[in-house]
């Protein structure tokens, strides 16, 4: 089946196949970015922006704020689970406290046009 | 390409919903397909109903829109009893208990806990007294705000309650106005203080004077959400009081029809506002949306606001005993952070049955009014026992707190905030003095961007954060001073970033006591702060733990209610059936 995603309640949680699966106010550690100067950046997620697949990856932009700094904007993708299985639908988060690194491009959930 | 959101809409919305409803109500939580769940929730909040967080699953808040706050004889007591019969949980609040009322910054009630199944009943109740929940939330006209005494305020030039009532009546329930790309929400006020808070609504009708005829002038495209907060602005155009719903009809069709149904974030009128500057849009309502001559704007009343101004004279709430202009009295009642007990909803129908007209109102400042009291009757009222927790004399950091839902029940919330708000209102009122002539000082505190307790018009604006201490993240909050409404209204400069919560009470105890070393003789601390920069501000807020304990410096979000017991998500009894009965995933 075709993996379904979508941000809702003004972005407040992502759901995957009519789950809610990811939701705001996690702290993730972002290296490799360029969302900030500090070297890792130490992320609160405000709220999702934008979310797609890059299967078997789900994916999100999300609005925050770096905790050390005080910088915030939208990140670049970032892996936030994975759906191994598109049969079975069930969704594997990442550990957000794990660090992760954002990437420029990924596949939309709803292309744009 | 519409958002997904738009194609649910399209598919089902408005009034049509509800036979939905009624029918998953009458089937039980698990016949809502589990694939079809988001796109239903989402529809459910045009019938005032908001899935609550995750770990709450099967439960909703219910949200009853009573246009500008008034709550007619009768209709109290039923509120009260079906918060009490209805709006119980699994666990309870160790501050309020089990089954409240919530108080909202929009002169609604909020009930939380509610089941599934119980909708259709509760439903009767409410509409057997005219009370309702169509609109409280979705895509659509919102509760309209307006002055809480409206038709009773001795400084009221129009008396705007039948407007608002005629707003009410036409515009809820109408097809045509139904699906908005987004929220819409309408003030109006007739009164010179200000207290309809126009100048944060998407549309706002003011009290205004032309060629020697009252109405109201028009502004379009305030707001406070998602760090992006606008104020209203002229519209620079006057309409009389029977003219008013053809003009805030014209304006939600051009909404309708010109908001961004393609992003959300940017659907709000005050972004298209933005992008066409009040010229334009008064053009486009003027040549498509109404089909007669718009009047220039009229002389206003703003050089006499009060309310919420910081000025400490006049009007900056409806707290304490008033005259009305029938020669009653209008006794405003502090409701700490909003939130009243279902127990205490029903003993206060009683009084005011007993001591008013049995009319109450609710104030955008989360408090209650008690309409219509004979000067006889106030000193007996005034001694009865429930007063003593919602004063109309309250010190001034209980007065001035307001506190959104936060993550008790909300899933945007950062941060835990109606019972920290409590902790703080309680822990400030004993440890900190203001200078004697400041009855008022208002701190809002906001679980995160979207602003529902309109944080950034406080003179303490509280705003839902995180920050690590000791290397452990924690529960934090922004701080920003100086905001309020007004001739000359302004948002808060945020001075203080990532404040451990537990270092806010002294924060503020420290920033207060600056501010009576510093401040010049009768300088109001609105001018105080707007007199000087970031900086010096940012030194003079010193956050500093002192005795205020908080219990909720954790990840309150990661619990499934964070003050169960058990509190951890896994442990969760959600969702239930009918009877509050647990139901197993595997089933």
């Amino acid at each position: 089946m075709t993996t379904d995603v979508h941000q809702l309640d003004d972005g407040a949680w992502i759901s995957v196949n009519d789950s809610r699966e990811v939701n705001v106010s996690d702290l993730w550690l972002l290296a490799r970015s360029d969302f900030c100067g500090c070297e890792t950046t130490d992320f609160l997620a405000e709220g999702f922006v934008k979310v797609g697949v890059d299967y078997p990856d789900i994916q999100a932009r999300i609005a925050g704020q770096c905790i050390s700094c005080g910088e915030s904007g939208v990140t670049d993708w970032l892996t936030v689970g994975r759906v191994v299985d598109p049969d079975s639908g069930e969704f594997h988060g990442v550990v957000h406290e794990s660090v992760h690194f954002p990437e420029k491009r990924t596949r939309l959930a709803s292309p744009e046009e | 390409m519409p958002s997904k959101v738009e194609g649910w809409k399209d598919e089902v919305y408005g009034n049509e919903i509800r036979e939905h409803l009624m029918e998953f109500a009458e089937k039980g939580w698990e016949s809502i397909p589990e694939d079809e769940q988001d796109a239903w929730f989402e529809r459910f909040k045009w019938w005032g109903l908001y899935h609550q967080r995750s770990g709450q699953e099967s439960y909703f808040m219910m949200r009853i829109g009573t246009p500008n706050g008034v709550i007619k004889p009768g209709q109290l007591e039923v509120i009260g009893e079906v918060a009490k019969e209805y709006a119980s949980g699994p666990a309870q609040n160790p501050e309020f208990g089990d089954a409240y009322c919530d108080w909202t910054t929009r002169q609604s009630i909020q009930l939380h806990w509610i089941k599934l199944e119980d909708i259709p009943e509760i439903f009767d109740k409410l509409e057997a007294v005219g009370l309702g929940t169509q609109q409280a939330c979705g895509d659509s006209w919102r509760n309209i705000v307006g002055c809480p005494v409206a038709g009773k305020d001795k400084h009221e030039h129009v008396d705007a309650w039948p407007v608002a009532e005629d707003l009410h009546e036409t515009f809820k329930g109408n097809d045509d106005y139904a699906n908005l790309p987004r929220k819409w929400k309408v003030a109006i006020a007739g009164c010179d203080e200000g207290c309809g808070q126009g100048d944060i609504n998407d549309l706002a009708f003011e009290p205004a004077e032309k060629n020697g005829e009252l109405g109201f002038n028009v502004r379009i495209g305030g707001g406070l959400s998602r760090k992006e907060p606008r104020l209203a602005r002229d519209l620079d155009v006057w309409v009389p009081p029977e003219q008013a719903a053809d003009v805030a009809g014209g304006m939600s069709a051009l909404f309708r029809d010109h908001g961004d149904r393609e992003d959300r974030f940017n659907a709000r009128i005050k972004f298209l506002m933005d992008e066409w500057g009040p010229e334009k849009m008064r053009s486009v309502l003027q040549e498509e949306y109404v089909d007669f001559e718009l009047e220039t704007a009229g002389e206003d009343m703003r050089d006499q606001y009060s309310y919420n101004t910081g000025s400490q004279d006049g009007h900056n709430d409806h707290v304490g005993i008033h005259e009305q202009k029938d020669g009653n009295y209008y006794v405003g009642l502090n409701v700490l952070v909003g939130r009243m007990g279902a127990d205490d909803v029903l003993e206060l129908a009683e009084l005011a049955d007993e001591y008013g007209s049995g009319e109450v109102r609710l104030t955008q400042r989360q408090n209650i009014i008690v309409t219509d009291v004979p000067e006889e009757n106030l000193d007996e009222f005034t001694s009865e026992p429930l007063l003593e927790n919602y004063s109309p004399d309250p010190s001034p950091f209980m007065r001035g707190s307001i506190a959104c839902t936060g993550t008790e029940y909300c899933s945007l919330s950062i941060v835990e905030t109606k019972n920290r708000q409590v902790r703080y209102a309680r822990w400030l009122k004993d440890n900190v003095e203001l200078p004697e002539d400041h009855k008022d000082f208002h701190i809002h505190l906001s679980g995160c961007t979207a602003s529902c307790a309109q944080p950034q018009i406080a003179d303490v604006s509280l705003r839902g954060m995180k920050t690590r201490k000791d290397g452990e993240p924690v529960e934090a909050l922004d701080i920003g001073l100086g905001g309020g409404l007004g001739d000359d209204p302004r948002f808060a400069d945020w001075v203080e970033m990532r404040v451990p919560a537990d270092e806010v009470p002294g924060a503020i105890k420290n920033l207060v006591n600056n501010f009576k070393d510093a401040r010049e003789d009768g300088e109001t601390f609105r001018d105080f702060v707007e007199d000087r920069d970031e900086e010096t501000l940012a030194e003079m807020v010193e956050p500093e733990e002192t005795d205020y304990d908080d219990p909720y410096m954790h990840n309150t979000k990661m619990t499934w209610y964070p003050y169960a017991e058990d509190d951890d998500m896994q442990s969760s009894p959600a969702p239930t059936n009918g009877a509050g009965e647990p139901l197993t995933s595997d089933d």
